[in-house]
């Protein structure tokens, strides 16, 4: 629940909240209305929590985060998070 | 300083560690208190205390929602799956946390239809594909889960999804880290703040600290190398007798928090008069509540439930260690009625619970633990 995830915005689904995220080759959607202030793009990156895309990132931090996930023994778990989303 | 080398920057990490040394003063005992469950369990996973001179303690706080959440509460969302028959749903975390009569899961698993999501939005697409019954969301959290909640009340609302409430018991931070610099058995030098909290709700809540009670508080990331940094600007600041709200996790965390998240929280959600915490015991103003504009979706208001306080199995501690007065291992129950596969306490069920991550770490490092 307090995971946050790091995702790669793929694409945006028109007239939806929602856009498709990439995670280390998975792609799931989520909801992305509370980052769309921070002007939004593809390619962007976000740290997604459960199901909320909750701030923008860079690259390496989205790298960090991929890393720190990993040294926690979390990894597994963040992506048994996102490939769970039925939303979508 | 055995995980040293395997972190990013070991050089960075070792000029830190020996900031830290010059920094603290011999003659001085510094407790810092973290208030984030990724802090707890970053800190005991690298054994960061073992990099640590002997006179900084880190302490840690409310920082787990499933710690923080008293019995009482937890019964009350599983007598909604009981005795109102609906579809209780609940994130990971929520399912192991003991009620008077079992967990989540073990209500299951006697045949209650409770089901684990990933998200609130999870549990309004169970109740869309499920018209004939009713949903709950079991929702817990601080500030990071809250907005989330808060927008997927507004999509039910804007969907008309009648068949959907949820059942609030976010709390918020601020009033927690309140009620501990109140407390006449706390004494902790400086705070280091919450990461992915910080990220919605900023660092101006933060400024009473320092300005009412002359505590520094940094933000931190979770990497080694930023704890031990936020350190280092703590012990900079102690030095010079000032107290200051500072960013070590900048990177992440916009001095104002993310506006949209607090506009959607402030639509939907409002202060109860008080909430009762785990250990910390009834606060002010600390948790949320459903509006009245969303009255229809708040499982309060839809069902009645026991509402009857629980106190906890008389020989778990939870308490004191949650306020940090004992340490995980000095609880009675640590380790042998209590374990991770076992849970009597909630500290114990979450990776982010001081029990838990103490269990699964300190024990393998015991010169770390001090045991």
């Amino acid at each position: 629940m307090c995971l946050a995830i790091p995702g790669r915005i793929v694409e945006f689904l028109p007239e939806s909240h929602l856009a498709v995220v990439e995670v280390a080759s998975v792609r799931r959607k989520v909801n992305v209305d509370l980052v769309r202030e921070d002007g939004l793009a593809v390619g962007d990156w976000v740290l997604i929590h459960v199901g909320f895309a909750m701030s923008k990132i860079g690259l390496a931090e989205a790298e960090e985060q991929m890393r720190l996930l990993a040294m926690l023994g979390e990894d597994r778990l963040a992506m048994d998070e996102l490939e769970g989303y039925q939303f979508g | 300083m055995k995980f040293v080398d395997e972190f990013r920057d070991p050089k960075l990490i070792r000029q830190a560690a020996q900031e830290i040394r010059r920094l603290a003063r011999p003659d001085q005992h510094y407790r810092l208190m973290e208030v984030c469950g990724g802090h707890t369990h970053a800190i005991y996973r690298f054994a960061l205390q073992d990099v640590l001179p002997d006179n900084i303690e880190l302490v840690h706080g409310p920082g787990c929602p499933v710690c923080v959440l008293p019995m009482g509460r937890v019964d009350d969302g599983l007598s909604l799956a009981s005795e109102h028959d609906v579809i209780l749903t609940a994130f990971g975390d929520m399912m192991r946390v003991p009620g008077r009569t079992g967990s989540p899961l073990e209500h299951k698993a006697r045949g209650a239809d409770i089901r684990m999501v990933y998200s609130p939005l999870d549990a309004l697409a169970i109740a869309r594909a499920n018209p004939d019954r009713e949903v709950v969301f079991f929702a817990i959290g601080f500030e990071t889960t809250a907005p989330s909640t808060a927008l997927t009340l507004r999509a039910a609302r804007q969907l008309g999804v009648r068949n959907f409430s949820v059942f609030c018991n976010h709390v918020t931070i601020i009033p927690a880290i309140r009620a501990i610099l109140e407390s006449p058995d706390m004494r902790v030098a400086a705070f280091i703040g919450p990461g992915h909290v910080s990220t919605v709700i900023g660092c101006r809540p933060y400024e009473f600290i320092c300005r009412d009670y002359g505590k520094p508080i940094v933000t931190s990331g979770f990497e080694p190398l930023d704890v031990l940094q936020s350190i280092v600007m703590i012990l900079r600041q102690l030095e010079q007798g000032v107290a200051r709200v500072e960013n070590q996790y900048a990177r992440v965390v916009p001095w104002e928090g993310n506006l949209p998240a607090l506009r959607v929280m402030a639509e939907v959600f409002e202060l109860r008069p008080f909430f009762e915490w785990r250990g910390l015991g009834f606060i002010s103003q600390s948790a949320l509540r459903i509006r009245d504009g969303y009255a229809e979706w708040d499982a309060e208001r839809r069902y009645s439930m026991p509402g009857v306080r629980v106190t906890d199995p008389k020989a778990a501690q939870c308490g004191e260690v949650l306020k940090g007065v004992l340490r995980p291992h000095q609880c009675k129950l640590f380790g042998k009625e209590c374990t991770p596969e076992h849970p009597v306490g909630a500290l114990m069920v979450s990776s982010e619970g001081a029990c838990a991550a103490y269990y699964n770490y300190a024990l393998r490092t015991p010169q770390a633990a001090g045991v």
